[in-house]
C-alpha cells in the first residue's frame, strides 16, 4: 500500500517554476527523508502534499486522496509539522497541546505526548517564552497528538540541542515501529541516515537521486579509501573492496597503526550529487 | 467533536489569549469607555427634554462605538494576525472545520462587547446619572445589540481579506470606523446639523441605525425629534441592520481562505 504517491508535481511561484516534474511513491510504514538544499522545493512540495498549497499540474494521492480537496476525516489521519510556526504564543505549553488534542477523536493524552517530547517541566510555561528548541518540540508535540497515520516533519529538529535529537530520534523510531508512516525534510544528514528507510534528494526543483541511505547516489558501490604510513610517509590507495589490500599488507608485515578505511559518508554522496547538478 | 463543541474550545482559547495581550485589552476595550468621559464631561448641552443632558445621548451613542472596536476591529485585526501568525495554518492542518473556527471568533467578540456595553452603561448611571429604561426597551436592546455584534463582527471578517499585514490591520479598520461615527450621530449629534446628502450615504451603512437604536433605548421618547426622520425608526433598524448581516455573511463565505492567496 502506497501512503504518498506523486506524479508529476509542478509548482510554480508567480511564472518562477521551483518544482518541476517530479514523482514520489512512499509506502505504508516507511519513513521517508526529503533532501536538498535551500531552496531546493522540499517545503513547497511537503506542503502540497499536505494540503496548504495548491499545485499547478501532476497527480498526488495521500492516503487515497487528493490533499487539494480532502476534508476533514482526512485531516485527522494525517499529523503537520511545519517549517516554522509561532501562533499561540500567549497560551501555555499544556493548554495548547490540550485543546489541539480535543479536535481528534482518539487523541494521545496530553501528558505523555508532553513527556515523549521532553516538555514536561514547562508545561505551565506561555508558548512566547519558550526557547527555540522548546518551541519545535511543541511543533513536533502538536503534530503527533491526534496519533497520525502519516507524519510530515519539515525540518523538524531545527535548534534541538543533541540530546534532544536523540530523544527525537527514538520517538520518530517508536512512532515508525507502530506503523506510522513518517515524510521527513531535514539539513542533518547523519539524521536522515539515521532514521530514514528510503530518502531522495531535490535540487533545481527535481529529483536528482533516491534510494537507500546505503546506496544512494552509487555509494554502495563507491568503494574505499585505504591509508597507512609508511616510515611518516601517508600512502592511500582508492579500492573497490579493501579486503585483499588489507590481506596483502598484514602478510608483508606491513606497520598498520596508522591504517585508516574511509567509505564515503553520505554527506560526501550528497554533496557530490549537489555539485554534479550545479 | 461537534462543530459546536470545538467552537467552544476556541472561543475558550481565543478568551484566554485576548485577556493576557495587556495592550490589545487596554485599547480595544478602554478607549471607548475613555472617550465617554471625555465626550460626556465636555458637553454639558442640555436638551429641551427634563432630565436629558448631552452625556446621556453619548452614553447610549457611544455602545455602538463600542461595538464597533469590540466587534469589527478585533474581528478583522484577529483574523488578519491569525493568518499571519500561523494559527489558521495550523488548524487547517487538523480535523477542526472553518465553522467552529469562527464560532469561536464569534464567542470571543460576543463576550468583548457584552462587557464592553457593560462598561459604557455603568459610566452612564454612575459618572453621569443616566437612568436605566424600563423592561421592554432591553428587548429592543437585545435585538439591537445581537444584530450589531453579528453584522460587524462578519464585516470585520470580510473585510480583513482585503488586509494584507496584520500590523496595518488597525490602521486600515479604523478609518471606516471613525469616518462613519462622525457622519452617523455618535460624535455629532443630533445628526440633523449635517448636510442631508451626507446622512443619506450614512444611512447606508449600519452605524447609523445601531447609534438610533440604542438611543431609542436609552433616552425619552421626546428625544426622537432629533433624529434624522423625527422617529426612533425602529422597523428600518431591524431591516438595515439584517440586511448588513446577510451581506456580509455572504461577504464571508465568499472572501474566506484558509491560507494566503499567493500560496
Ligand atoms: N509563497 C511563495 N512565493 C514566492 N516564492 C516562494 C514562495 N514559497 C517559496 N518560494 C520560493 O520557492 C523556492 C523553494 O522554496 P521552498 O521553501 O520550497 O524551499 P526549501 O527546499 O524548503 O528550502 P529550505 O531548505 O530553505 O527550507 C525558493 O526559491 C523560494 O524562494
Ligand atoms: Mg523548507
Amino acid at each position: 500500500m502506497t501512503a504518498i504517491e506523486v506524479r508529476g508535481l509542478r509548482k510554480a511561484y508567480r511564472g518562477r517554476e521551483v518544482v518541476s516534474g517530479i514523482d514520489l511513491d512512499v509506502a505504508r510504514g516507511e519513513v521517508f527523508a526529503l533532501l536538498g538544499p535551500n531552496g531546493a522545493g522540499k517545503t513547497t512540495t511537503t506542503e502540497i502534499l499536505e494540503g496548504h498549497r495548491r499545485r499547478d499540474g501532476g497527480e498526488v494521492r495521500v492516503l487515497g486522496a487528493d490533499p487539494g480537496t480532502a476534508g476533514s476525516d482526512w485531516r485527522a489521519r494525517i499529523g503537520i509539522v511545519l517549517q516554522d510556526a509561532d501562533d499561540a504564543a500567549d497560551l501555555t505549553v499544556g493548554e495548547m497541546v490540550k485543546h489541539v488534542a480535543g479536535f481528534y477523536a482518539g487523541p494521545r493524552a496530553p501528558a505523555e505526548v508532553l513527556a515523549l517530547v521532553g516538555l514536561t517541566d514547562r508545561k505551565d510555561s506561555r508558548i512566547r517564552t519558550l526557547s527555540g528548541g522548546q518551541r519545535r518540540r511543541l511543533d513536533v508535540a502538536l503534530g503527533i497528538v491526534g496519533r497520525p497515520e502519516l507524519l510530515f516533519l519539515d525540518e523538524p529538529t531545527t535548534g534541538f540541542d543533541p540530546e534532544a535529537r536523540r530523544n527525537f530520534w527514538d520517538l520518530i523510531r517508536a512512532l515508525a515501529g507502530e506503523g506510522t508512516t513518517i515524510l521527513l525534510t531535514t539539513h542533518y544528514l547523519e539524521e536522515a541516515e539515521a532514521l530514514a528507510d528510503r530518502l531522495a534528494v531535490l535540487a533545481g526543483g527535481e529529483i536528482v537521486a533516491q534510494g537507500t541511505p546505503a546506496a544512494l547516489g552509487g555509494r554502495a558501490s563507491a568503494g574505499a579509501k585505504v591509508s597507512w604510513r609508511v616510515d611518516g610517509v601517508l600512502r592511500t590507495e582508492q579500492v573497490p573492496d579493501p579486503t585483499p589490500l588489507i590481506r596483502e599488507l598484514v602478510e608483508a608485515k606491513t606497520d598498520l597503526s596508522t591504517l585508516t578505511v574511509t567509505r564515503p559518508t553520505l554527506e560526501d554522496t550528497y554533496l557530490a550529487l549537489i555539485g554534479a547538478h550545479r | 467533536m461537534s462543530t459546536l463543541t470545538l467552537g467552544v474550545s476556541r472561543g475558550h482559547v481565543e478568551l484566554i489569549q485576548f485577556f493576557r495581550d495587556r495592550t490589545a485589552l487596554v485599547f480595544t476595550f478602554a478607549f471607548p469607555g475613555m472617550l465617554l468621559l471625555l465626550f460626556g464631561t465636555i458637553f454639558q448641552d442640555s436638551y429641551d427634554q427634563p432630565g436629558v443632558s448631552a452625556s446621556h445621548v453619548f452614553t447610549a451613542s457611544m455602545i455602538a462605538y463600542g461595538i464597533l472596536a469590540t466587534a469589527f476591529v478585533t474581528m478583522g485585526a484577529g483574523l488578519a494576525m491569525d493568518r499571519e501568525d500561523g494559527t489558521l495554518k495550523r488548524l487547517h492542518g487538523t480535523p477542526i472545520s472553518a465553522t467552529s473556527y469562527i464560532l469561536g471568533k464569534l464567542f470571543l467578540v460576543l463576550v468583548l462587547s457584552v462587557a464592553e456595553t457593560v462598561v459604557l452603561i455603568a459610566i452612564g448611571v454612575f459618572v453621569f446619572s443616566m437612568s436605566l429604561p424600563d423592561a421592554s426597551h432591553w428587548l429592543t436592546f437585545a435585538w439591537v445589540f445581537l444584530l450589531s455584534v453579528i453584522a460587524c463582527s462578519l464585516l470585520g471578517m470580510a473585510v480583513s481579506a482585503i488586509v494584507k499585514h496584520a500590523r496595518t490591520a488597525g490602521a486600515i479598520l479604523n478609518v471606516p470606523v471613525v469616518a462613519l461615527q462622525f457622519i452617523s450621530g455618535v460624535f455629532i449629534y443630533p445628526v440633523t446639523q449635517l448636510p442631508s446628502w451626507l446622512i443619506s450615504v450614512a444611512s447606508i451603512f449600519p452605524v447609523k441605525w445601531m447609534a438610533q437604536g440604542f438611543r431609542s433605548v436609552f433616552l425619552p421618547d421626546g428625544m426622537r425629534v432629533n433624529e434624522a426622520a423625527g422617529q426612533w425608526e425602529l422597523g428600518r433598524v431591524a431591516l438595515v441592520l439584517g440586511a448588513w448581516c446577510v451581506i456580509a455573511l455572504v461577504l464571508c463565505l465568499v472572501t474566506f481562505r484558509w491560507t494566503r492567496p499567493d500560496r
